[in-house]
């Protein structure tokens, strides 16, 4: 059965949404990228260099993936509201992976500035995708806010620790059947990637766990294969958990001593 | 001449210096880049008619690797 994944209206055939920050080299990236089957890719705003060193970063992406601007770096909502507006000029679109941090030892996000800033893109016509803490009430905030889908943190950004809490993000999916859930962070390798699908996850958003592995073309199809079997797990439904045994072959007819 | 702030960088400019002339002396090969003139977002439209004044700040961005 065709499982597509829809966002904002766009279908993709991947659940997977890699970034393009901390690659060896372009080269590197782009068969990342090829072997992720990702339609996605976030990108970081930046001042321009001034010393005519500047590259074109965008044209080593493929022209086919669809560029998913961040607000990396900023600290307040103004700062990303005013980063997120920039980056709808340059690239002439609306999608906008917010993200305002709080701490630059943890990274972890100031949930209180992501949502005066969601409030403020969304009404400018943004389609807004919260980077936040996996909390169920921020995540419900953020939705009435009008967000596209909410994404939560499975561990601190670059960590790859892997789904730090489980719990929270099965009730999100239980309380939350209707929303997109996008597990943005933590994810170290395709383990990580299959618990947070199989826990309900609609896609992951991943960058460090490809672009740090000695081999990221290999580690990028590895994830996009974790990805696809948490989600076929998740659909197909896990079995219930025992504490004992349940003998899988008939003990009625075996032979006796 | 006038002073302006070029991405937090002081920097001298010729009177009647527009965005688009500034760009152009940049010489930057990406062309998809977004200009702030004190805060808001210039569109690339009006880049042509709008001259810098002193003690401007100007913000040039582009895009780079990310997460």
């Amino acid at each position: 059965m065709e499982d597509t994944f829809v966002l904002a209206g766009t279908t993709f055939s991947s659940r997977l949404i890699i970034g393009t920050g901390k690659y060896r080299s372009n080269d590197e990236m782009k068969a990342a990228h090829t072997a992720s089957g990702a339609e996605m890719v976030t990108v970081a705003v930046n001042r321009v260099p001034l010393d005519r060193s500047s590259e074109s970063f965008l044209d080593h992406l493929d022209p086919k993936m669809r560029i998913l601007p961040n607000t990396a770096g900023c600290y307040d909502a103004d700062h990303a509201i005013r980063t997120a507006r920039l980056a709808r000029e340059a690239l002439e679109t609306d999608w906008l992976k917010l993200e305002v941090i709080g701490d630059p030892v943890t990274l972890f996000p100031d949930n209180e500035q992501t949502l005066e800033a969601a409030k403020v893109l969304v009404k400018e016509g943004f389609i807004v995708l919260p980077y936040f803490t996996d909390d169920l009430i921020m995540a419900k905030k953020l939705l009435d806010a009008g967000c596209a889908a909410v994404m939560p943190l499975a561990a601190p950004i670059g960590s790859g620790m892997g789904v730090q809490n489980p719990a929270n993000l099965r009730i999100m999916r239980e309380q939350l059947p209707d929303a997109t859930i996008i597990v943005d962070a933590g994810v170290g390798v395709p383990s990580d990637a299959a618990i947070a699908m199989e826990l309900g996850a609609d896609a992951i958003l991943m960058n460090t766990a490809i672009a740090e592995s000695p081999d990221p073309a290999a580690m990028a199809r590895a994830m996009k294969l974790g990805v696809e079997a948490g989600r076929l797990a998740y659909r197909a439904g896990r079995m219930p958990k025992r504490l004992y045994a349940s003998a899988s072959s008939p003990i009625q007819g075996a032979i006796r001593p | 001449m006038v002073e302006i702030t070029l991405n937090g960088t002081p920097r001298s400019v010729e009177s009647s210096t527009s965005i688009s002339t500034l760009v152009e002396e940049l010489a930057m090969p990406e062309r998809r880049l977004a200009v702030e003139l004190n805060g808001i977002v210039v569109r690339k439209a009006d880049w042509p008619e709008t001259i810098l004044k002193a003690d401007d700040r100007i913000e040039i961005v582009h895009f780079v690797g990310g997460g």
